[in-house]
């Protein structure tokens, strides 16, 4: 009798210990934002899918504080018309998979429109279902090619500049400082792959030459190996087209192998975390940003200044933190949305038409100007070159 | 050329500790209790995460090192009290999947606790990397040999050379023997997870300035350790050693001179080689569990 119990409770132990898994495993954080009934209309519910955990959380975690935090100030204020914005949040864990099965149940759920995701694989990963479905999304990454060509990209918006817009700003940098030999190295996912592809482009026929040309993994632990090369390779300046963890890694192998040429990286590592991560070998890279982190050293005549300023101050207030510009992609995005849906109440082809027709809305990232062949809307000039200086940033043009 | 040779050399040495170091502690569990612990990449990631908990506290690195390994070996010995005690005499099999079940129950506790947020941990030593003929060594990756070096001289003096070492041994050879000879099987197992537990943080810390830290690497970790260990034969601690040091030097050349995209299928395919060729790894040990 006693063998049979301490079988069963050796047993029990290990469904326990399952149940336990499962639990824990099951437990991503998808939160739900309040909604408070706003004059009793009926919700509009909106979803986002964001890189919450995994590689990309540094892009995620920001984005989702941000709509939680704008959703909660625009039901206390009486939501959308009257009709307060019911909004899910779910985590796609940086992964690819994960991001089609979220924006499937959003959509099942009955979501208007989706935000998100954080990053460009994940983003790229979401098309063909919103596509499918008729739902309007607006992405939070940088990659073009989330929203063009917009012939196959209708219901596909964007709120981070465009990986060109961003080359470009480089190329002229390098043009005004007379660097032509560049080294390029990415990451190897669709955002690094982007960023080639823009560089490449960019860089025909305007005398600068691609001497070596690297790739590396999310995950990898050291880049040494192909800092190795480009040491080798005789370049002027190396650009890197990654985010944090990877992308501090590289910075600090940077450093430590001795290579002495200007470091430009891109907007990926927009946040204080890739400074902090980077234990002080981040001090002199070059980026080009949006205005955000520079908000104080920028012209008070820019139009973006006073909204800069207000979404400071509201997420400072709330998180006790300094915003970056991810989050911005997300005010942005949430702010899009919400003047679609005051004009087109919960119709997601007039939705989609009304976003399409956005113009001159003042965001965090630029000003968005929406045609039907440009589904981003931002120009050259919603971008801004900083350095950095002492774990700070500093806009240098 | 010699030069960035040298410098893919040093990086390989550096990765390759990091594997030998993760390495080690698998093949430790596995040689005591004939447990593959899948569990072990999340020992390391639980005990670098502690450190840079205590760490944030203004303790020292060393007490921080001392502090974290300790919790992590009491962690370590209470999950085999929890689980495989609970399950002894069931399969190997049963085994490793209880350790699967572990390793996915600390991962989802330490996203619980920690987040999602990567963490950096500081070096052991301050100054930047030491330069030798015109390359670049990572001063970390001293440390990590240190640790390797003495987990490896503890590892062979003690089952080489103790009384309780060779106990130890008799009892993964056959258990039933062992038993007859007032071995308790029992007390063994737990001082092998008391000690995997101890030495995956030692890693941990250790490795965290150079990898940095978030609650989901250690999958990989253990992978790239598990690969290492079966280069080596999975038995054998110094063929764990060997078999890491062989896989982060193939890693950085295969990088540094084929193509940084390929690093990962290189390491696969000589894990399938090994796994196809020479299942006893490849220097060579005799199936010593089958005497």
């Amino acid at each position: 009798m006693k063998k049979i119990t301490m079988r069963l409770r050796s047993k029990l132990w290990l469904v326990l210990l399952l149940v336990l898994s499962l639990l824990i495993s099951a437990c991503s954080p998808t939160k739900e934002a309040d909604v408070k009934s706003a004059g009793g209309n009926e919700p509009y519910k909106i979803g986002a899918v964001l890189d919450i955990s995994g590689n990309s959380s540094s892009l995620g975690v920001p984005e989702r504080d941000t709509l939680l935090m704008m959703v909660e100030k625009l039901n206390a204020n009486g939501g959308v018309k009257g009709h307060p914005i019911d909004l899910t949040i779910m985590d796609n864990k940086s992964d690819e998979t994960e991001s089609v099965l979220a924006v499937k149940t959003l959509i099942e759920k009955g979501a208007l429109a989706i935000l998100g995701a954080s990053s460009s694989g994940t983003s790229m990963a979401m098309i063909k279902t919103v596509e499918s479905e008729k739902v309007p999304m607006i992405s939070l990454a940088a990659a073009s090619s989330i929203v063009e060509p917009t012939s196959e990209r209708q219901w596909v918006y964007k709120t981070a500049q465009s990986d060109i817009v961003m080359i470009n700003k480089i190329i002229s940098y390098l043009k005004k400082n007379n660097l032509n030999k560049i080294a390029f190295l990415y990451m190897n996912n669709s955002y690094g792959d982007n960023g080639k592809k823009a560089i490449s482009a960019a860089v025909k026929d305007s005398g600068i030459d691609i001497v070596a040309e690297e790739k590396f993994d999310a995950n990898d632990k050291d880049m040494t190996p192909q800092l190795t090369k480009v040491k080798a390779s005789g370049a002027q300046v190396a650009i890197v087209w990654a985010i944090p963890p990877s992308a501090s890694i590289l910075t600090k192998n940077f450093k430590d192998i001795g290579l002495s040429i200007p470091l430009i990286h891109s907007h990926g590592v927009g946040n204080q975390k890739f400074i902090e991560l980077a234990q002080g070998a981040a001090d002199g890279v070059i980026l080009p940003i949006g205005k955000l982190s520079v908000t104080q050293q920028i012209s008070d005549n820019d139009s973006q200044k006073k909204v800069l300023e207000s979404y400071i101050a509201d997420y400072s207030k709330k998180y006790n933190a300094e915003p970056n510009s991810f989050g911005g992609y997300a005010w942005d995005a949430f702010n899009l949305l919400v003047n679609a849906l005051e004009k087109a109440g919960p119709d997601r082809v007039t939705i989609r038409d009304e976003l399409e027709k956005t113009q001159g809305f003042v965001g965090i990232s630029g000003v968005f100007n929406m045609t039907p062949q440009d589904h981003n809307g931002l120009k050259e000039d919603s971008a801004v070159l900083v350095q950095v200086d002492q774990g700070k940033w500093k806009l240098i043009e | 050329m010699g030069e960035q040779l040298l410098q893919l050399l040093f990086t390989g040495l550096t990765l390759g500790s990091i594997y030998s170091i993760i390495a080690l502690t698998l093949v430790t569990t596995f040689n005591v209790t004939g447990i593959l612990n899948l569990a072990q990449g999340e020992f390391v990631v639980i005990g670098a995460l502690l450190a840079v908990s205590l760490q944030g506290t203004g303790m020292p690195m060393i007490a921080v090192f001392i502090v974290s390994v300790i919790l992590v070996a009491i962690l370590g010995g209470l999950l085999e009290r929890l689980t495989i005690y609970r399950a002894r005499g069931a399969s190997n099999l049963s085994m490793l999947i209880i350790t699967i079940g572990l390793s996915i129950s600390l991962r989802g506790l330490a996203l619980l606790i920690w987040g999602t947020e990567t963490y950096s941990l500081p070096a052991f030593s301050e100054g930047g990397s030491i330069i030798v003929g015109g390359a670049a060594l990572n001063p970390q990756s001293i440390w990590i040999f240190a640790l390797v070096a003495v987990t490896l001289t503890g590892l062979y003096g003690f089952f080489g050379h103790t009384f309780w070492g060779k106990a130890v041994k008799a009892s993964v050879y056959n258990q039933t023997g062992a038993r007859l000879q007032g071995i308790n099987l029992n007390t063994i197992s737990f001082l092998a997870f008391v000690a995997a537990g101890g030495l995956g943080a030692a890693a941990g810390v250790s490795i965290g300035p150079i990898t940095m830290v978030t609650y989901d690497m250690g999958f990989m970790l253990g992978v790239k350790g598990f690969v290492a260990a079966a280069i080596g034969g999975l038995s054998n601690v110094g063929g764990a050693v060997i078999g890491g040091i062989l896989l982060g030097i193939l890693e950085s050349f295969s990088s540094g001179l084929i193509s940084s995209g390929l690093k990962d299928a290189i390491s696969m395919i000589i894990l399938l080689g090994v796994l196809l060729f020479r299942p006893e790894g490849i220097i060579g040990a005799i199936r010593e569990r089958k005497i």
